[in-house]
């Protein structure tokens, strides 16, 4: 093995994790093994949404940093990113409730794949909709700084392969695209959003079929399903003691 | 931030396997020298190794590139493997799990006679 000294990029990417673990009264992340594009079941996407900053004089770092603090606050309403105690830091963990069409809450969460002071990158669970990474990140170009979301995704299974064809690629769009906008308004800037979506491999990997058995959009369905008979469990304990 | 740089050597060591010496950065910006370096070794190459030895840093877009051209390569029929990985980086295909899809090699010489 190549002897070489410590790397620039040591403390900005998470140790080696085999399950993700996060706090009580979370589902669908605990256990769950984090998830490359090449483990999804889907077409394979690049999708690149940026914004100018243009006017705001801030440099790359001060963008992330703010973008890093006030991360959960730049999302759609009805979106919940529960941000981990030690922030957005390599290795942590997040838990997150996304709204979904008819009411549903799909329960889910994140591992903070990288993060250093221009950019960090969030990797998904098994059972989350896509399997791949999301990289935030700010940079100087043409005079002004940006700022960018860039997706690498699979569906994880065929139910969200379905799902993202009938209408779950234009939500994602609209979620990007409000979380950068917003993020431009709070710097002060104009927040006009541009999407750029490139097809890295149309070809569907049927052998990932069996990823459905984490979908966590139906187990949060079950769960869901299932809160009144918990409630009533729990309600009888307290009587018994 | 330091001045981004990526140099890229591609050399055919044996008939159908290509070597790309990846030497400093490999980031956002490393797209299109990364993705010029793949068609060179694309050539009659059924095996391309990527050589890490000299690589001083890569972010996660530079991870992301690295899954790209695997996707390409594989809708081309070719094998990728990887050679000369630190334990940090070693760490970081673990991490990513590109240690599932990729063969990695200590060295070069382990890699060719893999693929003998």
């Amino acid at each position: 093995m190549s002897t070489q000294p410590e790397n620039r990029d040591a403390g900005a990417w998470a140790q080696p994790v085999h399950r993700l673990t996060v706090s009580e009264g979370h589902i669908n992340v605990s256990g769950r093994r984090p998830t490359a594009p090449m483990h999804g079941f889907g077409r394979m996407w690049q999708k690149t949404y940026r914004t100018s900053l243009a006017g705001t004089n801030l440099s790359p770092s001060e963008v992330i940093t703010v973008w890093k603090e006030h991360f959960p606050e730049f999302w759609p309403a009805g979106n919940r990113f529960f941000a981990p105690l030690a922030g957005i830091a390599p290795g942590e963990v997040a838990a997150l409730d996304l709204s979904m069409p008819g009411g549903l809450k799909l329960s889910t969460g994140v591992l903070v794949l990288y993060a250093d002071e221009e950019s960090f990158t969030l990797m998904t669970p098994e059972g989350h909709m896509f399997a791949g990474w999301i990289t935030f990140s700010a940079f100087a170009e043409d005079g002004a700084t940006w700022a960018q979301a860039q997706v690498l995704m699979r569906a994880s299974d065929p139910l969200y392969e379905l799902g993202m064809t009938f209408g779950g690629h234009r939500q994602e769009d609209a979620h990007w695209s409000h979380t950068l906008k917003a993020l431009a308004e709070h710097l002060g800037a104009s927040g006009e959003v541009s999407a750029e979506t490139v097809c890295v491999d149309r070809k569907r990997q049927w052998s990932r079929v069996g990823n459905v058995w984490h979908n966590a959009g139906m187990r949060s369905a079950l769960h869901m399903a299932g809160a009144p008979g918990r409630a009533l469990k729990n309600a009888f304990r307290r009587h018994e003691v | 931030m330091n001045e981004l740089t990526t140099q890229l050597e591609v050399r055919m060591p044996a008939p159908g396997v290509s070597v790309i010496e990846i030497s400093g950065e490999v980031t956002r910006e490393s797209d299109g020298a990364l993705a010029d370096a793949y068609q060179r070794a694309s050539d009659e190459a059924r095996t391309i190794i990527l050589a890490f030895d000299k690589l001083e840093y890569m972010n996660s877009s530079g991870i992301g590139l690295l899954v790209t051209l695997l996707v390409r390569a594989q809708r081309s029929r070719q094998s990728i493997l990887a050679c000369g990985l630190t334990e940090h980086y070693r760490q970081i295909f673990e991490l990513t799990r590109l240690d599932e899809v990729i063969s990695i090699y200590e060295t070069e010489d382990a890699a060719l006679t893999a693929v003998a």
